[in-house]
């Protein structure tokens, strides 16, 4: 049986890569997936002009980050499969030891805990753990024939529940959140059973009420607020109601470029951060979003190729959670935005302004890109 | 199998399959989820977005109402009576404050700022919505202004507001006919239309500016905004300007009007001057008066209090509300009753002893002359000169006391003249049905004797008395006294006169009849034994008029009236009713001075004061002078 024409997702071919095709790939770089990543910044640039009152500053300083971004991704796709995996245990040991230290002696900012003072500059390290601990636990199955043993998937839960427990006291829900998910990508992918995963997931909601006591009182009002946002109109419930009301009020083909009102009129809160689907929606409609939409699922279905194209275990899985991490954003922030979710901290990749995740996102596609091209090509 | 696990050897293709069945699966799940949030939008977006989109109008756009300029008092000859001044007004956002305590600990610093002020704000601060601001000082003056201003950064939530405030130069002289507006009371809200008065905060409360607040609010205006997240006003989008109040101008003549104001001196009472053919109320005087600029930003209960528990009380109009007996100011009134009744009887002279008696009283009751040792033989024409009441004790008890009710009714009395301004009382003039009515018992013959000569029950208000004194000056022609004389469109600039409106005649009495009474009206000013012969002196023209004192203190029978004896509460009341010239009436007047005593001695002295001004003192009126 052929490997890669009937068992694997084929999502293009690598003998139809034309001539840019070969040099991109010859330095490590996937030309479909980086096009449309640059398209999405691109998009992202125009709202947040928009967003940001048309001060071109916001958008100098995103162009910055992009930038930097970009040259992160690039620098790490140069980087071999093999040497991530060898040092996925370091420098999973590396986010948990400053994950720790922020919880001692970090910085504080809006009333968290998140960030490390390097003297240079500041450093958030669960932005590092959502790389670490999917390399983490794909160097760890890796080890080992799939689908994993008992004792291999107990020490995976510990290896996930640690960094995040650590990042939800920062308290930081919306990281933990995506930490915890893309370690249960990577253990799903690994072929658990589905009888233990509906177990756990029956536990799961078993301590719904323990989670329910550990949450903060604002993360216990932010989902109060998203069960009945209306109950409290001018406080929590505020962010959701004007966000519906400026996708609401988009239409089909929305009011325009710097013509949404309810973010140029200062009703939509954090409306260049993670609120900033809302500008977009309003202003493109539903055109707009559908086409973001679009990008943003032909980038996960480039990331699933090349997750099923992989040819080992630790890049499949690697790759596989990242992607999925990626999408997890995706649903999550306009799943909040648009009030089918509880507001939690999550930005919208390559669109949200905004350094720290962007950074994250661009170096996993770097993973991504670096397992896409050093594969062996088989036949 | 865990055993054999351990065993078994890595099986890539194995792997890789299940792998790919993983992806497959969580490609359906991505698929799954991304349908929800097209679903989602779809909902939003195209499903309810007329919904969202009111929304997000009503988000943005909002109406703010622009109160219309409240139109203008003068007098009949453009004397300025009310108009609006800008003035600053310090308020409050509690929600925008940080430290209250400290906020107006600073104020205090910066202007001055009273611990009545104080309460008067946090009483108002327990009430409010939120995010409305407050008026903690009104007035502010320009120093102020400008401090505040300077440490604006200092006090976060305070801001400065110029807001056009009512303001009556002439002050307490004309205060209780041209009132004052007042802030929208609760009271109020009940009655008014509130859309109209979205953007007023003041209404008028008293005199014209309470009865012709219809015309002089004018109507408000409107302007679509749209506002940002804070209520900051970015563009207006539309605006429908208000239309400012009416001009008004009055009959009052302010000169006229503060000429009588003086002359009362440091008396209580009331002067009512109309013109008798047009009922244009020339002036009208009721001392004390008060400053009506207080009432504009509101008194605090406890001045309001003290200013209406004076015991001379000031806010009391006296011409419109003050009931006062008549006295023989009715004289005339009855004479012509006498004379309409049995003419002959009218020139057949009374033998005046001093004292009355009625035929059939077992009790053998005197009622008293004023004049202890009497008239001796008197006419009618006498005694309307002279106020003999012996002559007047005789002539009611003939008439009977509806007669009586009858023919002061036909002149208005003991009914409300309809003038234009709020509050105006009826007055009494009893008949027997009446005092069956009120006190459920029958008439005796006697109070028919004491009513007659205007006692007892019989109870009028200045303004009625002026109104039967022209109706008497144009032989029984009525006018509706009327306080506004024109009003003017300040956008038209068009002068809207008010026409006079004309009351049942007083009708079917013969011209000799008129002659006789106002002959001796006449005589009362220019008789040589006429009750106020005193103001006849030096007189340029001719005054017909009639003194009345009323009593206030029950004199009993057989004591006399000792002025000295009594406190000044109890004294005599003082009238005097006049019309001038004599030949072409211009001017009817009616005076009451309270306490004051003989009406020819008191009350003649001021009337002939406003004559001698309005007939003489001035020139030619001149017509309505345009606003500057």
């Amino acid at each position: 049986m052929n490997l890669n024409s009937s068992s694997s997702l084929d999502f293009g071919d690598e003998r139809r890569i034309s001539g840019g095709g070969r040099f991109l790939h010859q330095i490590h770089l996937d030309g479909p997936l980086l096009f449309a990543l640059l398209l999405l910044s691109g998009i992202g640039l125009i709202v947040i002009y928009s967003a940001g009152s048309q001060d071109s500053g916001l958008m100098f300083r995103q162009i910055l980050r992009l930038t930097l971004g970009f040259i992160i991704m690039i620098a790490i796709a140069q980087i071999h499969p093999r040497t991530l995996s060898h040092w996925a245990p370091w420098i999973f040991a590396a986010g948990i030891l400053m994950l720790v230290l922020v919880l001692l002696l970090g910085d504080i900012g809006k009333g968290a805990r998140r960030w490390l003072n390097l003297g240079l500059f500041r450093f958030q390290p669960s932005e590092l753990m959502k790389l670490a601990l999917p390399m983490m636990i794909a160097y760890y199955l890796s080890n080992s024939p799939l689908p994993p043993r008992k004792l291999r998937l107990l020490v995976c839960s510990l290896l996930l529940v640690f960094p995040t427990i650590l990042v939800a006291k920062q308290p930081d829900l919306g990281t933990a959140l995506l930490i915890a998910s893309s370690g249960i990508f990577a253990l799903f992918l690994s072929g658990i059973r589905w009888r233990l995963i509906i177990s756990m997931f029956i536990v799961l909601a078993a301590s719904t009420p323990f989670a329910w006591n550990m949450m903060h009182d604002y993360q216990q009002r932010r989902v109060l607020t998203f069960l009945n946002p209306e109950s409290d109109p001018l406080g929590s419930g505020y962010h959701i109601i004007q966000s519906t009301i400026a996708i609401g009020s988009g239409g089909i083909y929305g009011k325009g470029w710097l013509n949404g009102t309810q973010s140029h009129l200062d009703f939509l809160p954090e409306r260049s951060t993670d609120f900033i689907f809302a500008v977009l929606s309003e202003e493109f409609g539903l055109i707009g979003v559908l086409l973001l939409l679009v990008i943003y699922l032909f980038i996960t279905a480039r990331g699933l190729m090349i997750a099923s194209q992989a040819q080992d275990t630790f890049t499949r899985l690697l790759a596989g959670s990242l992607t999925l991490t990626f999408f997890v954003y995706i649903f999550v922030n306009i799943g909040m935005v648009s009030g089918l979710l509880p507001v939690v901290g999550v930005p919208l990749p390559l669109i949200s302004y905004g350094g720290t995740s962007l950074v994250t996102i661009l170096a996993g596609f770097g993973i991504l890109m670096s397992i896409k091209t050093n594969r062996k090509l088989v036949g | 199998m865990a055993k054999l696990e351990s065993f078994t050897l890595r099986d890539p293709l194995r792997e890789s399959l299940l792998f790919n069945r993983r992806m497959m699966f969580t490609i359906g799940v991505v698929a799954i989820l991304t349908l929800i949030l097209i679903g989602r939008l779809f909902q939003l977006q195209v499903i309810n977005n007329a919904h969202y989109t009111t929304l997000s109008e009503k988000n943005r756009v909002s109406i703010v109402p622009i109160a219309p300029i409240r139109g203008l008092i003068y007098d009949r000859n453009g004397v300025l009576l009310a108009h609006n001044v800008p003035s600053f007004i310090l308020h409050v956002v509690a929600e925008r404050v940080e430290n209250m305590d400290a906020t107006l600990s600073l104020l205090k610093q910066l202007i001055t700022l009273t611990d009545k002020e104080i309460k008067l704000f946090k009483r108002k601060l327990r009430r409010k919505r939120s995010f409305v601001s407050i008026p903690l000082r009104y007035r502010l003056s320009e120093a102020e202004v400008a401090r505040l201003a300077v440490n604006q950064y200092r006090l976060p939530g305070v801001q400065i507001r110029a807001e056009l405030t009512r303001h009556y130069p002439i002050g307490a002289l004309m205060a209780h006919v041209a009132g004052y507006v007042g802030r929208i009371s609760e009271a109020d809200l009940r009655q008014l239309d509130t859309s109209a008065y979205r953007a007023s905060s003041h209404i008028g409360k008293v005199g014209v500016e309470k009865f012709y607040e219809g015309a002089l609010h004018g109507e408000i205006g409107f302007q679509r905004v749209e506002t940002n997240a804070q209520g900051r006003i970015i563009k207006v989008l539309e605006r429908t300007l208000p239309i400012p109040g009416q001009t008004l101008y009055l009959n009052i003549d302010v000169n006229l009007q503060s000429v009588a104001h003086k002359a009362f001196g440091e008396d209580n009472g009331a002067l009512v001057a109309m013109d008798p053919e047009t009922g244009a109320i020339l002036a009208m005087v009721s001392v004390p008066s008060y400053d009506p600029n207080v009432f504009v930003h509101g008194l605090e209960t406890e001045d309001f209090q003290k200013l209406s528990k004076t015991p001379s009380r000031p806010l009391f109009n006296r011409a419109l509300q003050g009931q006062y007996p008549p006295g023989s100011t009715l004289k005339p009134l009855l004479g012509l009753a006498g004379l309409e009744l049995d003419e002959i009887y009218a020139y057949n002279p009374i033998d005046c002893k001093g004292w009355y008696m009625l035929d059939d009283d077992v009790d053998e009751r005197r009622y008293r002359d004023w004049k202890r040792e009497g008239h001796g033989a008197t006419n009618l024409i006498e005694a309307i000169a002279e106020s003999c009441d012996i002559y007047f004790y005789d002539l009611s008890y003939n008439l009977g006391i509806d007669r009586i009710h009858q023919y002061l009714s036909a002149f208005g009395m003991g009914k409300k003249t309809g003038i234009d301004l709020d509050g105006e009382v009826d007055g009494t003039v009893p008949n027997k049905e009446w005092k069956r009515r009120t006190y459920n018992e029958m008439w005796f013959p006697g109070e028919t004797l004491i009513n007659g000569i205007g006692q007892g029950f019989m109870l009028a208000t200045p303004l009625q008395l002026a109104s039967f004194t022209a109706a008497l000056s144009q032989s029984g022609k009525r006018v509706k006294p009327h306080i506004l004389k024109a009003s003017q469109d300040p956008r038209s600039q068009q002068i809207q006169p008010i026409e006079p409106v004309a009351l049942q005649s007083v009708h079917q009495i013969k011209i000799s009849n008129w002659e006789i009474i106002l002959k001796a009206m006449r005589k009362v000013v220019h008789g040589i034994r006429g009750s106020a012969r005193g103001i006849s002196h030096g007189l340029k023209y001719q005054i017909a008029g009639k003194t009345g004192t009323s009593q206030v203190f029950g004199i009993k029978e057989g004591e006399r009236y000792k002025k000295e004896n009594l406190k000044k509460k109890l004294h005599d009341h003082a009238l005097f009713v006049g019309f001038a010239p004599y030949n072409k009436p211009r001017i009817a007047v009616s005076a009451i001075v309270e306490n004051g005593g003989g009406g020819g001695s008191v009350a003649a002295p001021i009337v002939r004061k406003v004559m001698d001004y309005y007939l003489l003192g001035k020139k030619n009126e001149p017509e309505l002078i345009k606003q500057p």
